[in-house]
C-alpha cells in the first residue's frame, strides 16, 4: 500500500482501545483513537480517515448513531463495526446503515487487519487514489 | 385437589342431587299410595256396610213377616177354633201357599201341652213344652224368635212363637222355620272366593254355617260378639285369618249378622297399585341415580380438566418466567465476561506482537512465553464460545419464527451437557440424517424441550451408559423426528402413561418439580408436533420429537 492506512478507533474501553491501537500501529497503520462517539465524530470531521473501527455498545451516543452521523458527515470513510455479542440484529442494522462489515469481540487481530485492508482498498478505489 | 378429593366431591354432588330428587319422589309416591289406599279402603268398607245393612234389613223383614203372619193368625182365632187340627191344617196350607217358610205349626196351651200340630213330625203331639226356655220366654214376652236348635225333632230349626191372651188364659201359636232358609238368605252375600257371611247368637254360636269352618250351632271362631247399634266395619280375625268384617245386630232376632271379606281379595286393586307405585318410584330413583351420577361425573371431570389445564398453564408460565430471568442473567454474565475476555485476548496478542520484535536468542524462555501467549489466546477463544452460547441462549427466550435444522439444533443443544455427560462417563452418540428439511419453528422452545429430555436421560442413566441422538425424515407423514434414546433403567408401564402429566415425578421432594416433561409435551403440541415415549424396563427409554416439515406453528 503506497500510503499508510489511516484508521480511527472509537471505543469507550480504554485498555482495549490502547492495546488494539498499539497492535495496529505495530502493523504499519496510522491510528487515532477516540473514547466516545462524540469525540470520534469530532475527530473524524476533516480527518480523512480510510476506516473507522467503531464499537457498537458505548455509553452516551451508541455506535449505530455514530455510524448514522458518520455516513452523513464523511460518506467516503468506511466503517467496521465491533459488536460485543452475537447480536445479529445490531449487525444487520449496521450493515443496512452502510457499514463495510462487522466483527465480533473478542476479535482476532489478523481478521481485523484484513477487513481494514479491504475497506481501505475499496475507499481508495472509489476515490481514485492509489490503493 | 387430588383424586380422593374429586371422589368426595363427586359423592357429595350425587348425594345432594339424590336427596333433592328422591325425597320429593318418595313423598309423592307415599302420598299417592296413601290417598289411594285410604279412599279405596273406605270404599270397600262403605260397600261392606251397605251390604250388611241391606242384608240385615232383608232378614229382619223376613222374620217380621213370619211373626206378623203368626200374630194375625193368633189374633183372628180363638183357641177353640185353632186347636181343631183339620182347620189348622187348612190355615197352614193357605199360609204355605204364599210362602213355604214354615215347616210346621202347633198350638200350645198355657200348661205347655201341644194341643194341635200340623207338620211332618207327628210325634210332637205328645210333647210338653212347659219346661223349655222358649215356652217361658214367649209366655212372658208375647212373641219369640228362638236361636237355631235341634229340639225334640233333632233337626236344626228356628221357632217363632206368639202368645195370645184369651179370656184370662194364654195360648201359644208356634211355628218352625227350617234354618236352611236363613242359610240361603245369608249365603247370597258371601262374596268372592273366601268372602263369608253368617249369623251368630250372643253366645257366639253359629246360626248359619260359616265358610271359614263351623257348621250350625258350633262356636264361631271369632271374637265374642258385643252389643252395639248400627253397623260396624272393622278388621278382625275370623277362622284364624285376618278379614274385614261388617257386623250388625238384627232387630227381630237376637242374632249378629257378620259379613266378612278377605282383604287380599277385596283390596287386590290396592295391592296392584302398591306394586305399581313402588315400581314407578324405584324406576324413577334408578333414573335419578344414573342421572345424578352422570352429572356429577361430568362436573368433576370438567373441573379436573380445568384444574389440570390451569396447573399446566401455571407451570408453563412459571417455567417461562424462570427461563426469561435465566436468560437475562445469562446475557448479563456473558456480556460482563466478554469485555475482560476481549482485553485478555488483546493483551496476549500485544504480548506476541512485542515478542516478535525481540531477539529470540537473547530471551531464554522465548518459546515458553510465546507458547503461554498462544495458550491464553486459545483458552480465551474457548471461553468466548461459552459466552456466545450463553448469549444465544438468552436471546432465544423471545418466541420467534425461524427455519430450524433439527440436526444442528440437537447437536448444539447436546453440547451444553457434554461436560456433564463426560463426568458421568456417558457417551453421547449422534446419528444425524443429512439434508434434513427445515422446520419453521422456534429454536429456543425446541431447544428447551431437547435440553429437558437430555437432562432426564442423563439422570436416568446415572453413570456409564449411552445416550443416542438420531434424526430422521418421515417423508410419508411429512415429519422430521429426533429420537433421544438412553440406556437407563426404563420406565415401568404403570408410570409410562403419567409421565407427561403435570406434577408427576419419581424424584424426591425438592429434586424435581414434575413439570419438565409436561412443559416439553405442551411445547411440542403447540408447535404442531408430537412428543412420544417408548420404554422397556431394563433396556432404556426413547423419547421421540416429531415436528412437521415446512410450515409449523409458532407460538
Amino acid at each position: 500500500m503506497s500510503e499508510s492506512m489511516k484508521v480511527l478507533l472509537i471505543d469507550d474501553e480504554d485498555d482495549f482501545r490502547e492495546l488494539l491501537g498499539k497492535r495496529l500501529v505495530k502493523r504499519g497503520l496510522v491510528v487515532s483513537t477516540a473514547a466516545s462517539g462524540q469525540a470520534g465524530l469530532d475527530q473524524a470531521e476533516g480527518g480523512d480517515y480510510d476506516v473507522v473501527v467503531l464499537d457498537v455498545k458505548m455509553p452516551g451516543m451508541d455506535g449505530l448513531e455514530v455510524l448514522r452521523r458518520l455516513r452523513k458527515m464523511v460518506p467516503d470513510t468506511e466503517v467496521i463495526l465491533l459488536t460485543g455479542h452475537a447480536n445479529m440484529e445490531v449487525a444487520v442494522e449496521g450493515m443496512d446503515l452502510g457499514a463495510f462489515d462487522y466483527l465480533m469481540k473478542p476479535v482476532a487481530i489478523n481478521e481485523l487487519l484484513y477487513k481494514i485492508q479491504d475497506a481501505t482498498a475499496r475507499r481508495r478505489l472509489r476515490l481514485g487514489r492509489p490503493a | 385437589m387430588d383424586i380422593r378429593q374429586y371422589a368426595s366431591l363427586r359423592a357429595k354432588l350425587v348425594l345432594t342431587v339424590l336427596s333433592f330428587s328422591l325425597i320429593p319422589l318418595f313423598a309423592l309416591g307415599f302420598f299417592i299410595y296413601d290417598q289411594f289406599s285410604a279412599t279405596y279402603t273406605r270404599q270397600v268398607e262403605d260397600n261392606l256396610r251397605m251390604v250388611v245393612d241391606n242384608k240385615r234389613h232383608g232378614i229382619d223383614i223376613f222374620i217380621e213377616e213370619r211373626v206378623a203372619q203368626l200374630r194375625t193368625l193368633a189374633a183372628t182365632h180363638t183357641l177353640a177354633q185353632i186347636r181343631d187340627e183339620q182347620y189348622l191344617a187348612r190355615v197352614f196350607d193357605t199360609m204355605q201357599a204364599s210362602s213355604r217358610a214354615f215347616v210346621d205349626i202347633g198350638v200350645i196351651d198355657s200348661k205347655g201341652g201341644h194341643v194341635a200340630y200340623v207338620g211332618p213330625f207327628a210325634q210332637l203331639h205328645e210333647v210338653n213344652y212347659s219346661q223349655t226356655e222358649w215356652f217361658n220366654a214367649v209366655m212372658r214376652g208375647g212373641a219369640y224368635v228362638s236361636d237355631v236348635f235341634l229340639g225334640f225333632r233333632n233337626f236344626p230349626h228356628v221357632i217363632i212363637a206368639v202368645a195370645r191372651r184369651e179370656a184370662g188364659a194364654t195360648w201359644i201359636l208356634r211355628a218352625t222355620i227350617d234354618s236352611e232358609i236363613f242359610n240361603t238368605l245369608v249365603r247370597s252375600v258371601q262374596a268372592g272366593r273366601s268372602g263369608d257371611a253368617f249369623l251368630v247368637n250372643p253366645a257366639g254360636l253359629l246360626q248359619t254355617p260359616s265358610r271359614s269352618g263351623g257348621g250350625v250351632m258350633v262356636m264361631a271362631d271369632m271374637p265374642a260378639p258385643e252389643r252395639f247399634s248400627g253397623v260396624r266395619v272393622d278388621g278382625m280375625r275370623i277362622g284364624g285369618r285376618p278379614v274385614i268384617a261388617g257386623r250388625t245386630w238384627l232387630e227381630n232376632a237376637n242374632w249378629l249378622l257378620v259379613v266378612s271379606v278377605d282383604p287380599d281379595e277385596a283390596l287386590s286393586p290396592l295391592f296392584t297399585t302398591h306394586s305399581f307405585v313402588i315400581g314407578i318410584v324405584v324406576a324413577g330413583a334408578l333414573v335419578i341415580l344414573t342421572g345424578a351420577y352422570l352429572v356429577a361425573r361430568h362436573i368433576t371431570r370438567t373441573l379436573m380438566a380445568a384444574e389440570q389445564d390451569k396447573a399446566a398453564l401455571d407451570a408453563s408460565l412459571m417455567q417461562s418466567g424462570k427461563m426469561a430471568a435465566l436468560g437475562k442473567l445469562a446475557a448479563g454474565i456473558a456480556h460482563e465476561v466478554n469485555n475482560p475476555l476481549t482485553l485478555i485476548r488483546e493483551s496476549a496478542g500485544w504480548l506476541k506482537d512485542l515478542l516478535a520484535e525481540e531477539d529470540k536468542a537473547k530471551i531464554g524462555n522465548y518459546d515458553e512465553i510465546l507458547g503461554a501467549a498462544d495458550k491464553i489466546e486459545q483458552h480465551v477463544d474457548r471461553a468466548k464460545k461459552v459466552t456466545h452460547r450463553m448469549l444465544g441462549f438468552a436471546r432465544r427466550m423471545e418466541p420467534v419464527r425461524e427455519n430450524v435444522d433439527l440436526s444442528r439444533l440437537a447437536d448444539q443443544t447436546s453440547q451444553f451437557l457434554e461436560n456433564e455427560a463426560l463426568y458421568r462417563n456417558i457417551a453421547i452418540k449422534k446419528y444425524f440424517a443429512e439434508d434434513l428439511p427445515v422446520v419453521v419453528s422456534d429454536t429456543s422452545q425446541i431447544q428447551q424441550v431437547v435440553l429437558n429430555i437430555l437432562n432426564n436421560a442423563i439422570d436416568a442413566v446415572g453413570k456409564d451408559g449411552t445416550i443416542t441422538l438420531s434424526t430422521t425424515l418421515d417423508e410419508k407423514a411429512g415429519r422430521v423426528t429426533l429420537a433421544i434414546a438412553d440406556t437407563g433403567p426404563g420406565i415401568p408401564p404403570e408410570h409410562l402413561g403419567k409421565i407427561f402429566d403435570p406434577f408427576f415425578t419419581t424424584k424426591g421432594v425438592g429434586e424435581g418439580t414434575g413439570l419438565g416433561l409436561s412443559i416439553a409435551y405442551g411445547i411440542v403440541e403447540k408447535l404442531g408436533g408430537q412428543l412420544a415415549v417408548q420404554s422397556e424396563v431394563g433396556k432404556g427409554t426413547t423419547f421421540t420429537i416429531a415436528l412437521p416439515v415446512g410450515e409449523g406453528h409458532v407460538v
